[in-house]
């Protein structure tokens, strides 16, 4: 099992953890066209190789932040700035 | 034949036991009886079940899987493919592992009808009909016979048998952290340990026998010697784990680490979860069979077995033996047969070229054909011939090891990172004194790596003490060096390549796969290792390649032509041993919520109702009663699980506006309003009533089951998308017991219990909120809110008083004819009103407007989530809706999701909701049906489970009873005199609070709260502390209430007497004396004021449940139910955190109580609902430490 380096509880087991998915922006609801929409809520890049990637602490802090990981490996550290 | 040595030599007790022996692990002084196929045996103390038998001359120990043909010994050892055997009730017991038991039933597996006389051992007769693929290519039609095939395979590959009625045995688990976790308890093993050790790391050391010592234990004084010095000096040495009996079955990413721990008192199997920053694979080298004719017959051993049963056990083998040897471990075995008196026949020493073609006997070996025909008569043929890697842990751990020509074996191939560091055999060769050494300086190295980790770890973990003095943990660390230790290298030793004799044998014993069988399976094209494999199933029976595999490549490479090195290695895959079920299932961890009325119900006989992790009552006998009860006067029912949430701030009706699709703005204080949330796809979410308390002040509630998720939800938009808006959300979902009390007489009931509340219909209308007394309990929130379509009130009531307020309204009601009513009483209620159920009249594709809620939907705000999708679903008028509907015979109640179709069978929808309505006497429904067919008044078929059809009609609305909502303003006025007259509110000037964990034994009351006397002094308590005040803080974590509070995220602290716990970023928890919540939240609002900062001070004393947990073994306790670290450095007094704790979200804040060394104290908070459940979870826990409740103490100053 992975562990993730919670920037406010240290490094803990990815179990404690949910996935929140890529970090994808929103579009602008007021001009947004469906095909725009859609590719937001559906489409993912799924890369093999370097993520990045939201995830929230639900067994602790209760604070989502990035990671890059690695989907070949699981070797992921910290987005500094999302803290 | 010239002599009958042997051959013809008949099993009697201990007919085969030597003299004692130097290094034998028997105890003479102590025998040990028991029953082998029901004829008594005796062995020592210290035997495995298959020595003894050995020592009474018996050579077959059960029948193979396939062929039954007779098995003996082969190993010796875990995984002996032979020596397979059932005890007691236990099937698949590694006879020649488990030690004998004083009265154990031992009998053999896959034989019928005995072991002597076979009946299945035909299938050796007609083994050349039982090709490789015999069973795909037979079985396979026709189809309808598959179950008839399958009670035939059965008989003939059964392992064993279950008993009927199961035991329940108990196993286990817990979590380690060593930094260095050796597996292998051999002289490589120890010896990495000890380094590791003298480091400073923590070290786990993992033997699968029941003795270090690995090879030694078998070998020769010197040897022995060796032995005796590195088990002295791991015993003595400092941070070393020793487990024997164990194995380590896996490693996943990062060093997590499976390992099963055996033959512990009470307990079959543990399963240890271990957390290793360094793995030292030590698995040594595991003996490889000769593939000849006649390898499996009974009397063919391998050199480290016939070793094992002469040094180990005094057991002789054999009487008369021929030596097939390559290498030293052959030698030594032939100079072990000497000693013991065995006559050696004949010697073929491959070195020199010698070589075997077959073992002849029928039943066992009688005879050894040389190449050239000779004949040699021996009732043993000992082979040794080479090794196998066991390198799964370094496969698992992404090596791919390389095939050596020279040492006819794989070698590591050195992919598998910094933190795998192989040793002993499974890395090379040398002599005992090379292995030591290349050992002591990979442990020294897996130290210092592991410690710089663990550096790196501290350094990024809050509560440690590394943290606190400062360190980063961008500090470089403290490894550098540890390239620079100097590791002497291991040679690779010239090994002859010996796979297979002139002639075709076994290649797997356990799926009886000959060589014969692979050739055929290249032939027929599955010429790759790993298809081969598949194709035969060689290597994936219960030794799972342990023993085959090197041989099956090399047959494989020889049937192809190709080289070992060519043909690859087939994939080690987790797990590398066998492992009961149980010990994977292990104790479980479901979290158990329950209501504080929830003992009430069942004494009720309520039907409990598993909903989420909620108990819940069903009904309470009859819920049609339980519907006119409501209808007709007035019922309450317990509603606690509902998802509540306190909101506060100045920004949460933007909050609102933005969740859910309706409009927030103008809700005034003292209003209520009902809400939908959609997710971005526009589907329906949650929904739920939201009420403002106060200026900034909301009390949020959701559906039960989505509680959780909608907070996370809330999270969600408020931290990534919407940070810079002022709002604080503290769940409070058990913070009140929650009551809807319903029907026309509702509110003659609740005004006979409440106080400061004007309950007129004028005053308090519907969908308002207020907050007084009810039954003497200050703080409770009252909502004029229902579900049921009649008059009714919601009270949230401190949930510590819940159980006295539900016991008030059933008292003070009962003239009313108050009933309580459950959970389908509701669902009928609610199906009359026509309310929709998320979840239930929506699913997982159903948009806003399909679920009728087309009022609620404001397409003019500028955002809400799912605004787009719903904009275009109202442009497109698409999609199913949401209809009521009624059978046109009325006593016909469709089963819900039964198929609305049409005319030529396509489906139109469904039956999401169906009910009989007692108050109208008919069935009613909703349905999800196509916008086509969704007018009012449409006859529409539904099909039914039996395959018959019954007519619907679309009614005008979703209500069946009462659709202008005229119930709701019906309530029998209290009569003045009434209420006066049969309550007096003295009566509650003493309401009783009980804990989350149910009071035991003799109780008293401390305050408001009734407590548990018991007094232990055990060395090892759990107290229930809940009682104590306790209010959490929400806000800014780096502003000047921060700083007020004195602790930051991970520590906690004395402050004024209460206990300050920085619990998560810009949160803390404040614990204080019993009855001192109402002080301290004002104190602490006042202080809010001052600092004029946004933040919320929420009082959670009923809320949450706070245990205490005291001793020196408290942290062996959690060590079984936390994943964390608890380590003194990592964790030390004074640590806060929060962390799933038998799968519940736990703060444990590290509170010492006594200075004396080793004693800890832990306070552990979770939710008030699971509070009964953790305190369980940690009684369970620490049965084995003779762990004891204990009340009083009830303080934390």
């Amino acid at each position: 099992m992975m562990q993730l380096p919670c920037p406010w509880c240290g490094p803990r087991n990815v179990s404690e953890f949910h996935y929140s998915g890529e970090v994808i922006a929103r579009p602008d609801v007021g001009s947004v066209a469906p095909d725009q929409w859609r590719t937001y809520l559906y489409t993912r890049a799924n890369t093999a190789g370097w993520t990045k990637e939201k995830w929230y602490h639900s067994a602790g802090c209760r604070r989502f932040f990035q990671v890059q990981r690695n989907t070949l490996t699981n070797e992921n550290h910290l987005v500094e700035e999302a803290r | 034949m010239t002599q009958q040595t042997s051959t013809t030599r008949t099993a009697s007790a201990a007919a085969m036991r030597l003299e004692p022996q130097p290094g034998e692990v028997i105890n003479r002084s102590r025998t040990v009886h028991f029953t082998w196929n029901g004829s008594r045996r005796t062995g020592f103390e210290g035997d495995t079940i298959v020595s003894t038998l050995a020592a009474d001359g018996e050579r077959v120990f059960s029948r193979s899987f396939k062929y039954h043909r007779p098995r003996g010994l082969l190993t010796a050892g875990f995984h002996d493919p032979g020596c397979i055997v059932q005890v007691d009730d236990e099937p698949n017991v590694r006879g020649a592992h488990r030690p004998v038991r004083d009265g154990m039933q031992v009998v053999s597996q896959n034989v019928w009808p005995s072991l002597k006389y076979d009946a299945k051992s035909a299938n050796q007769l007609i083994g050349r009909f039982l090709p490789p693929g015999f069973y795909y290519k037979t079985f396979m039609r026709p189809a309808r016979l598959w179950p008839a095939y399958q009670q035939v395979l059965k008989r003939f590959a059964n392992g064993g048998v279950v008993a009927a009625e199961a035991t329940g045995e108990y196993y286990d688990k817990r979590y380690a952290h060593p930094d260095v976790l050796v597996a292998g308890g051999g002289p490589a093993g120890m010896s990495a340990a000890l380094a590791a050790a003298a480091a400073g790391a923590r070290v786990m050391l993992v033997e699968e026998e029941f003795e270090l010592g690995g090879h030694l234990r078998w070998g020769d004084d010197t040897d022995r010697a060796v032995m005796t010095d590195l088990r002295s000096r791991v015993t003595a040495a400092e941070g070393i784990e020793v487990l024997t009996n164990s194995v380590v079955l896996a490693r996943y990413d990062e060093n997590w680490m499976a390992v099963v721990q055996r033959g512990l008192p009470g307990v079959p199997e543990r399963l240890i979860k271990a957390r290793a920053r360094v793995l030292v694979p030590a698995a040594g080298l595991i003996e490889r069979p000769y593939v000849f004719d006649g390898n499996d017959k009974p009397g063919v051993m391998l050199s480290t077995a016939v070793r094992r049963l002469i040094n180990l056990y005094g057991v002789k083998p054999g009487e008369r033996a021929v030596v097939f040897t390559a290498n030293g471990a052959g030698d030594a075995a032939l100079a072990d047969l000497r000693r013991a008196g065995v006559e050696i026949a004949h010697v073929a020493d491959a070195r020199r070229g010698g070589n075997i073609a077959r073992a002849l006997g029928r039943g066992a070996v009688q005879s050894v054909e040389l190449p050239g025909k000779r004949r040699i008569d021996a009732d043993l043929l000992v082979t040794a011939t080479g090794w196998t890697a066991p390198t799964s842990l370094l496969n698992m751990a992404g090596d791919r090891p390389v095939y050596s020509e020279r040492a006819a074996r794989f070698l590591p191939g050195g992919q598998a990172g910094d933190s795998v560091l192989p040793v002993g055999g499974l890395a090379g060769d040398g002599t005992v004194e090379e292995y030591l050494a290349h050992a002591d300086a990979v442990g020294a190295r897996a130290a210092h790596r592991a410690l710089a980790e663990r550096n790196r770890h501290a350094a990024a973990t809050p509560t440690s003490v590394r943290r606190r003095e400062g360190a980063s943990d961008t500090e470089p660390p403290a490894d550098e060096d540890s390239d620079r230790l100097d590791t002497p290298g291991l040679s690779v030793d010239p090994h002859p390549a010996l796979f297979r004799a002139s002639t075709h044998g076994m290649v797997d014993y356990s799926e009886d796969v000959t060589s014969e069988d692979l050739f055929t399976a290249v032939q027929e094209g599955y010429d790759s290792a790993e298809l081969a494999k598949r194709y035969t199933t060689a290597t994936m029976g219960p030794l799972q390649g342990k023993l085959e595999t090197i041989n099956a490549i090399a047959v494989v490479a020889e049937a192809t032509g190709k080289t070992i090195a060519q043909t690859g290695t087939t994939t080690w895959r987790p797990v590398y041993a066998p492992v009961t079920l149980g010990a994977l299932a292990g104790r479980t961890f479901e979290p158990v919520r329950h209501s504080p009325m929830q003992r009430w119900h069942e004494g009720r006989g309520a039907k409990p109702l598993i909903a989420g992790q909620w108990i819940r009552p069903e009904h309470y006998g009859d819920p049609q009663a339980e519907v006119h009860a409501v209808r007709g006067g007035v019922g309450i029912i317990d509603v606690t699980p509902i998802g509540k949430l306190d909101l506060k701030g100045k920004d949460v009706p933007q909050l609102l506006n933005l969740l859910y699709v309706n409009k927030w703005s103008k809700l005034a204080v003292g209003r209520v309003r009902y809400g939908v949330m959609c997710a971005e796809d526009g589907v329906v979410f949650d929904d739920g009533v939201t009420g403002r308390l106060g200026e900034d002040h909301y009390l949020m509630s959701t559906t039960s089951s989505g509680a959780g998720a909608v907070w996370e939800w809330l999270e969600l938009w408020l931290q990534t998308e919407r940070p810079h808006w002022d709002v604080h959300v503290t769940p409070v979902t058990t913070a009140y017991a929650s009551i809807n009390v319903a029907g026309p007489r509702s509110r003659e009931l609740v005004s006979r219990l409440t106080e400061g509340v004007d309950l007129s219909p004028e005053a308090f209308g519907y969908m308002h909120v207020r907050t007084g007394r009810v039954a003497g309990v200050d703080d409770c929130v009252l909502w004029r809110i229902g579900f049921t379509g009649e008059l009714s009130y919601e009270l949230h009531v401190p949930s510590s008083y819940g159980l006295h307020v539900w016991e008030a309204l059933m008292k003070h009601g009962a003239d009313l004819g108050v009933a309580p009513f459950g959970i389908e009483a509701q669902r009928v209620l609610r199906l009359e009103k026509g309310h929709l159920i998320v979840g239930q009249d929506t699913d997982g594709l159903t948009k806003a407007y399909s679920a009728g809620l087309d009022w609620a939907i404001k397409l003019d705000k500028d955002d809400f989530i799912g605004k787009p999708e719903l904009q275009w679903q109202a442009q497109s008028e698409g999609g199913p809706r949401l209809v009521g509907v009624q059978p046109v015979d009325g006593s016909v109640v469709p089963p819900e999701a039964s198929q609305i179709i049409s005319r030529t069978g396509a489906i139109l929808g469904r039956i999401t909701s169906s009910r009989m309505s007692p108050t109208l006497g008919r069935s009613i429904g909703l349905a999800q049906v196509d916008s086509s067919v969704a007018a009012s008044g449409s006859l529409l078929t539904v099909r039914l489970p039996d395959g018959s059809d019954c007519q619907v009609r679309v009614t005008e609305q979703l209500a069946h009873v009462d659709p202008e909502g005229k119930r709701q303003e019906i309530g029998v006025a209290p009569s003045s005199t009434s209420g006066a007259a049969s309550v007096d509110f003295a009566d509650f000037t003493d309401p009783v609070a009980r804990p989350p964990v149910e009071t035991t034994g003799s109780t008293s009351r401390r305050g408001h709260w009734l407590v548990t006397d018991r007094a232990s002094s055990a060395d090892l308590t759990l107290t229930d502390l809940s009682p104590l005040a306790k209010v959490g803080v929400r806000a800014a974590d780096d502003g000047a209430l921060a700083s007020s509070l004195g602790v930051q995220v991970g520590r906690a602290s004395r402050r004024e007497g209460a206990l300050v716990a920085g619990a998560g970023p810009g949160e803390w928890l404040i614990i204080d004396a019993v009855d001192g919540q109402a002080d301290l939240a004002a104190r602490w609002r006042n202080r809010v004021d001052e600092t004029g900062e946004s933040a919320a001070v929420v009082d959670q004393t009923h809320g949450r449940a706070l245990l205490r947990l005291t001793g020196a073994r408290a942290v062996d306790v959690l060590a079984k139910i936390c994943a964390i670290d608890l380590a003194d450095d990592l964790v030390p007094d004074g640590s806060a955190l929060r962390s799933s704790v038998a799968r519940l979200v736990t703060d444990i804040i590290r509170d010492d109580v006594s200075d004396e060394p080793g004693q800890r104290s832990y306070l552990l908070h979770c939710e008030r609902s699971s509070g009964q459940y953790l305190f369980d979870s940690v009684v369970d826990a620490g049965a084995e430490f003779g762990i004891e409740t204990k009340g009083g103490a009830l303080d934390i100053g």
